[in-house]
């Protein structure tokens, strides 16, 4: 018996709490980052608000001051990239369906597993208790530029908010560092026989993508956030040079503010990808599967997503073309990030390849997935734009960054999430969610998504800065507000039409018709085992794969869909 | 379902570039020497990828209403892809991204890769929460040493910077809190920050560049437009950043040449 091998567990705790289980801790993952999406998207919320009514008092907060503003999109920011973006598509999805698509009993590790879930679980909480100290939660911005963040006196937000809120970032890397080790072992060890690198599900690939990021990304953000931690409270200088504030000195001398910028995104560019990556495994996944067609280019797809991967780690001075930072260097930056919108493209394109001459049927995850690609479109037009220093003169710090970063890394990485819930869900919970209540929420969100962010980049083009608590202050800003308007408004339909989605999971979960073992007809090894699946996952019958994961409407074969474990495919083609 | 869709995504397309070919929402007045360069490539890019954006969003639509199940009965084409297509594609993409760079790698360098001409007006400019300082050399053309404890902020002007007193070269130090620059000349910044991270932004200039502490750093532009024109910051500097703005005042060479006149004899 191999190693990783372990009994079924009895008690509630060992089944449900310090569970070993990988299916369990996906879904512990998955219902904390559920639960940091809604406190996230209720900050956006205050932050739509007081933009537009910039007096009104607010639930919790009561009347909003600027640094209560900046310590919400702080937060927001924060919980959005780290517990939504990263934790559901690779720790929720990826841990429940990683070792079952490559046909494994479990993780490699379990107990490894286990605590990599409740470190972040831990820095979840650390994080939240920002809120709750003396000083409130920092106001430095998800970035954490230095010296704003390294300097007690910089703000308010930037004592005890601020240490805690760097712990949070370094625990998260931790638990994020061992969940890495986790998928990248298991993806190269733990492998059914048959199931050859090249004919793992491209989910599988994402997954193990993104955990070879988070393995070189993660490292490098918990040694900057130490120091960090240490400039605050040890009196070192990493990153503060000699500095005043309001005219009083700090003590620190020799530090380079830049040093901070530089770690963070050699961390933070590859962390969009980490937030993207499941998504595009998953949305190619479900093109295929509701279209009834293989991928298109299955091999382009996978040498595009590790070409993204390796290129991911080079551009990361793209986000500081104004920094101050040599401009020769920006010159290699922004040949280098153009280079990755190729393997972006290449992508685009093989997923409208796939929809060609398929058979689509639109379920709720396909819609989710279409979506997907619009989006993504959408948000990476506007990277040619940022990536040139010339046009990022003007534009850096406007609301044309926001528009790409949310359209692209946020919603479209959400609409991955929501497209793997509700593809997975019958897997998962052995109920169907219900298909009226889906579809009317992927319209609205479909809908609202580009009414909240296409009109940014007007917002943007016009000038208009971002992290700004009021706009009336610059007479040009101020001259934006009806802009800010709408995006409200649009905001309130957008978020209020969530509650669909939650309402649907909770209902479908008592009360969704009895799901099947296979109800879309997918070909992966997940839909040949019992729903929910056991313990072991494939109660001890484990299977021999003998065909790619997309072999749909194969000429010749009594279904159009032929399982990876079923007899070899011999098309004639 | 897939007619529905279709009209969804291409009215969403459709009404997204309107807004842009109609520039209802644009820059503001191109009032510097390389703002005309800097458009005339924004346009260039916009054509570029909004071309892109039309007719990827155009073909999924059509794709999706196309090949919906039940549309005919067209077998489904058992295909695993087309390698050469993959390839004229990448390259295609190649070529548009690395050209559309090229393009504007010019303008980038004369912006930042020269100095500023030896004729430039040299004006330091000085970021602190939540205020700029503009500072002028004076006759001497030398800016005095500043110290950071002779720092008060709460006094404004040359006490703001700390400006030593003691140093000759700052008795003529002009220290204002509004940008006077003369027209058709090049201006030469000297960007600094006192406490936290700074962007001198002025989106009429085509100008931006982060005021970082410890660092003097040096750049330039050229204003061809005489008028005031808005300073934003645009870095996150603090809860007063949304306040943190000032006004750069382009006037003619005459104007400016007595505007500094009459603060030299202010200060006298």
């Amino acid at each position: 018996m191999d190693a990783h091998a372990h009994a079924a567990p009895q008690g509630f705790i060992r089944k449900y709490i310090f569970s070993l289980d990988h299916k369990v801790i996906g879904l512990q993952y998955f219902f904390l980052a559920l639960t940091a999406v809604f406190v996230g998207m209720f900050l956006s919320l205050l932050m739509r608000i007081h933009l537009i009514w910039p007096t009104a008092s607010l639930p919790f907060f009561g009347e909003i001051k600027p640094e209560t503003y900046l310590s919400l999109l702080t937060m927001h920011g924060t919980i959005m990239v780290f517990f939504v973006l990263t934790t559901a598509p690779q720790g929720g999805f990826g841990n429940y369906f990683l070792p079952i698509q490559i046909g494994a009993p479990d993780m490699a590790f379990p107990v490894l597993n286990m605590l990599s879930f409740w470190t972040t679980f831990l820095g979840f909480i650390v994080l939240l208790a920002a809120f709750f100290v003396s000083g409130g939660a920092p106001l430095h911005g998800w970035t954490g530029y230095a010296p704003l963040s390294a300097l007690q006196s910089a703000g308010p937000g930037e004592g005890l908010g601020a240490d805690l809120w760097i712990a949070s970032i370094a625990i998260f890397c931790i638990g994020a560092l061992m969940g890495a080790l986790n998928f990248i072992t298991t993806t190269l060890d733990m492998r059914a026989k048959g199931m050859t690198m090249m004919r793992m599900p491209l989910t599988v690939w994402a997954w193990f993508i993104t955990a070879i990021l988070g393995l070189l990304a993660f490292g490098v953000l918990l040694s900057a956030g130490i120091l960090l931690l240490m400039d605050r409270n040890l009196g070192t200088s990493f990153f503060v040079p000699l500095v005043t504030v309001n005219g009083q000195l700090t003590g620190h001398k020799g530090g380079s503010p830049l040093l901070w910028q530089h770690l963070f995104w050699f961390f933070g560019h590859p962390e969009v990808y980490i937030a993207i990556l499941p998504a595009m495994g998953l949305c190619s996944q479900l093109l295929s599967v509701f279209s009834r067609k293989p991928i298109f280019g299955y091999k382009a797809m996978v040498y595009a997503m590790l070409s993204i991967g390796f290129l991911g780690f080079m551009v990361w001075g793209h986000h500081m073309f104004m920094s101050g930072m040599s401009p020769y260097t920006a010159f290699a930056f922004s040949i280098m990030t153009m280079g990755i919108g190729v393997p972006s493209a290449i992508k685009t394109f093989n997923w409208l390849g796939t929809l060609w001459r398929g058979r689509i049927r639109f379920t709720v995850p396909m819609l989710f997935a279409i979506g997907f690609v619009s989006l993504f479109v959408t948000g990476g037009i506007s990277g040619p734009f940022l990536a040139q220093p010339v046009l990022d003169i003007y534009l850096h710090e406007t609301y044309f960054v926001i528009a790409h970063f949310h359209l692209i890394m946020g919603v479209a990485s959400i609409f991955g999430i929501f497209a793997a819930t509700y593809y997975w869900f019958p897997k998962m919970f052995g109920r169907m969610m219900n298909d009226t209540l889906g579809k009317l929420h992927f319209w609205l969100t479909f809908v609202g998504a580009y009414a909240i962010f296409m009109p940014m980049h007007y917002y943007g083009m016009a000038a208009g800065l971002r992290r700004y608590s009021q706009s009336t202050e610059v007479a040009y800003i101020q001259s934006l507000l009806p802009l800010q308007r709408f995006i409200t408004f649009a905001a309130f339909i957008t978020i209020a039409s969530q509650l669909l989605f939650v309402i649907n999971l909770f209902w479908s979960l008592w009360k969704g018709k009895q799901a099947s073992d296979n109800p879309w007809e997918a070909t992966t090894l997940e839909w040949i085992t019992a729903t929910p699946p056991p313990h072991d996952n494939f109660a001890g019958q484990t299977p021999v794969v003998h065909n790619g994961p997309y072999e749909y409407s194969v000429p010749g074969a009594p279904r159009d869909f032929v399982m990876q474990s079923d007899a070899p495919v011999t098309a004639a083609h | 379902m897939g007619l529905v869709l279709m009209i969804v995504i291409w009215l969403i397309t459709l009404v997204s570039t309107y807004f842009f070919i109609a520039k209802t929402w644009w820059l503001p007045v191109a009032a510097s020497a390389a703002a005309a360069g800097i458009d005339h490539h924004f346009a260039t890019s916009f054509v570029l990828m909004g071309t892109v954006f039309v007719a990827a969003q155009l073909a999924l639509g059509v794709l999706v209403w196309k090949y919906r199940a039940g549309a005919s009965s067209e077998k489904v084409d058992y295909s695993h892809g087309n390698p050469t297509l993959e390839i004229v594609w990448t390259v295609l993409t190649a070529v548009l991204f690395v050209g559309m760079n090229l393009m504007s790698s010019s303008i980038w360098a004369s912006e930042r890769f020269r100095p500023a001409e030896a004729n430039a007006v040299h004006v330091e400019v000085t970021g602190m929460q939540f205020a700029w300082y503009f500072r002028y050399p004076g006759p001497d053309g030398k800016f005095g040493v500043t110290k950071p404890e002779l720092e008060d902020a709460s006094a404004g002007g040359e006490a703001a910077l700390g400006l030593d007193p003691k140093d000759p070269a700052s008795k003529d130090d002009v220290v204002s809190g509004v940008m006077v620059v003369p027209v058709n000349r090049e201006v030469e910044v000297i960007l600094r920050a006192h406490d936290v991270i700074h962007s001198f932004f002025v989106p009429a200039m085509r100008f931006k560049q982060d005021a970082v502490p410890g660092l003097a750093i040096h750049m330039h532009f050229t204003p061809i437009q005489t008028g005031d024109f808005e300073i934003a910051c645009a870095e996150l500097c603090g809860l007063g950043h949304y306040k943190m703005h000032g006004i750069l005042r382009v006037v003619t060479q005459q104007d400016f040449d007595k505007w500094l006149a009459d603060r030299e004899a202010e200060k006298q």
